[in-house]
């Protein structure tokens, strides 16, 4: 007699050949993944009377620029935008959470609706439980806006759950390349008073020409937001990357010895 | 058989996995870079040397001489950059009075690679070398692997992100030498600021055309440690004395002079007479 429980009622293996155990697989995998489509940093700086963030417009198949229309800077709710980087299937099941959350938030016709610090609570808690599950969304996400007190409000949460708050912020190759840029504006808490939005605007172009410059994975095809503390919220779109210079390339020939 | 010896490969491994591993080799973390100007060309480096998360050394020096006009900066295991850098030396200063012409950075750079590309990447050396020679001002980047890349302006190490996105930013195509080295000082502070794995101070050199190279150690150093608040030194008599010996290590009995002879160049070696 088999005494091993788990093969009872199974056919007999030295009859009709091993069990197959990948029948319990069977159903959708839903644990860590590797993303698919993603998109590449997004970047963002406080300034007197506001945020302002930018992302380019590129949803990348591994190194292939599948789409370039892809818009990474969501409006949520009437003053507060949310950017999304990494995966691009991801981020729009976020974005359709989002959605919802808005409009169950309506329900109560309380005239009471969500600012940033609250849809960032949320997100970050949403973040924090899927990682707890090893089964995260694969995305590093900004949320920009007001804070009830009026003043701007600007924070950080990703794949992992991890949350940050800083006047400047970017998430993936910005890190390395535009954050040291927008220190020179902002580097400490309250420094965001003394930055005019020109200031800031330029600040941001200059970030991502760079970013094009020197990211494999960027266009100079962007999205500018801009999320002031008086409740305005403007998504400039189809910007493009200004002045480049690419005339070092004249004096250059081979990698060492050859000459001009 | 030239090339590294591999025997105990497998012998490391096993102890690694049991709990020995190797100790790591220090790194220069780092940020280095080169740019040219109207007329020379300059290189500048951060001064901070990593072991791990440990910083071994907080104001090293990264920028070495291999010619008097042919300087160096160099990222990657520290030993590896020092030593290789010293051997070009040599082997450049002997090639120069071969060829009875200045040494050129094409021949260093041609030597290094070669070097670097026999030992498959191993002796971790990336550099950036830069220089003026008979043929002008130059400038060039070689990884560990034997690459090599031309460029006006170039950046390597950890913080070489952070210093690029300055360089990117403010380089243009012609620079007076004061504009390249306030932009190659900016470009490092970059990197000490926003890098964990450079700090400290800026080390520069700047290579002019028919001028001797002048190496500014500590160009800029924004992080002095600031004067302590109190002295902590103890006063003498914290520690109470609760026996005193003391025992003559020195025969000090008086000798009678009987005789004096002074002698003169006690310094000069005796050389065949």
């Amino acid at each position: 007699m088999d005494h091993n429980p788990a093969n009872w009622g199974r056919p007999r293996a030295d009859v009709y050949g091993p069990y197959n155990a990948a029948i319990h697989n069977a159903g959708p995998m839903a644990r860590t993944q590797q993303p698919s489509i993603t998109g590449t940093s997004v970047i963002a700086i406080k300034y007197n009377n506001g945020v302002m963030l930018a992302a380019d417009n590129l949803a990348s198949y591994g190194s292939l620029a599948r789409f370039t229309d892809q818009e990474r800077l969501i409006k949520v709710g009437e003053e507060t935008v949310v950017g999304l980087s990494g995966d691009v299937s991801d981020m729009q099941y976020i974005q359709n959470l989002l959605e919802r959350l808005i409009i169950e938030d309506n329900y109560e016709q309380d005239g009471h609706h969500l600012r940033a610090p609250h849809i960032y609570e949320y997100l970050s808690r949403v973040m924090y439980n899927r990682r707890s599950k090893i089964d995260p969304l694969w995305n590093a996400i900004l949320v920009a806006g007001k804070k009830d007190d009026g003043s701007p409000f600007l924070a950080y949460v990703d794949l992992l759950g991890v949350t940050y708050s800083a006047p400047t912020i970017a998430t993936g190759f910005g890190a390395y390349l535009a954050i040291p840029l927008l220190r020179k504006l902002a580097a400490n808490d309250g420094d965001e008073k003394n930055i005019t939005q020109e200031q800031a605007r330029a600040a941001i172009d200059e970030c991502m020409k760079v970013l094009f410059y020197r990211d494999a994975r960027s266009l100079d095809k962007y999205s500018v937001a801009t999320v002031k503390t008086d409740g305005q919220v403007t998504i400039e779109k189809d910007v493009r990357c200004k002045d480049m210079s690419w005339r070092f390339a004249e004096g250059i020939r081979g990698y060492g010895n050859q000459q001009l | 058989m030239p090339g590294f010896n591999f025997d105990n490969y497998q012998r490391n491994k096993f102890l690694a996995a049991k709990g020995y591993p190797l100790p790591k080799a220090t790194s220069t973390g780092t940020t280095i870079v080169g740019c040219r100007f109207d007329g020379g060309v300059v290189i500048a480096a951060d001064t901070r040397a990593t072991e791990g998360d440990i910083v071994a050394d907080k104001n090293c020096e990264k920028l070495h001489r291999i010619s008097p006009t042919i300087w160096c900066a160099g990222a990657g295991t520290a030993a590896d950059c020092e030593f290789v850098t010293q051997l070009m030396s040599s082997t450049l200063e002997l090639h120069a009075l071969s060829t009875g012409r200045k040494p050129r950075v094409v021949t260093c750079l041609t030597l290094l690679k070669q070097h670097l590309f026999k030992y498959q990447g191993h002796v971790g050396a990336y550099l950036i070398v830069a220089g003026v020679d008979p043929t002008g001002p130059r400038l060039f980047s070689i990884h560990a692997h034997g690459s090599t890349d031309v460029g006006y302006y170039l950046s390597l190490g950890s913080g070489s992100m952070a210093a690029m996105a300055v360089l990117e930013t403010k380089w243009k195509p012609s620079l007076t030498k004061e504009d390249a080295m306030s932009l190659c000082a900016e470009a490092i502070e970059a990197g000490i600021w926003n890098d964990l794995g450079s700090g400290s101070n800026v080390d520069m050199c700047v290579m002019e055309v028919d001028k001797p190279a002048v190496l500014f150690r500590n160009y800029r150093t924004p992080n002095e440690r600031s004067t302590k608040e109190q002295s902590y030194m103890f006063a003498r008599g914290t520690t109470a004395i609760l026996k005193e010996k003391v025992r003559p290590v020195v025969d000090t009995v008086p000798f009678d002079i009987v005789q004096e002879t002074i002698i003169q160049d006690v310094d000069k070696m005796e050389i065949d007479s």
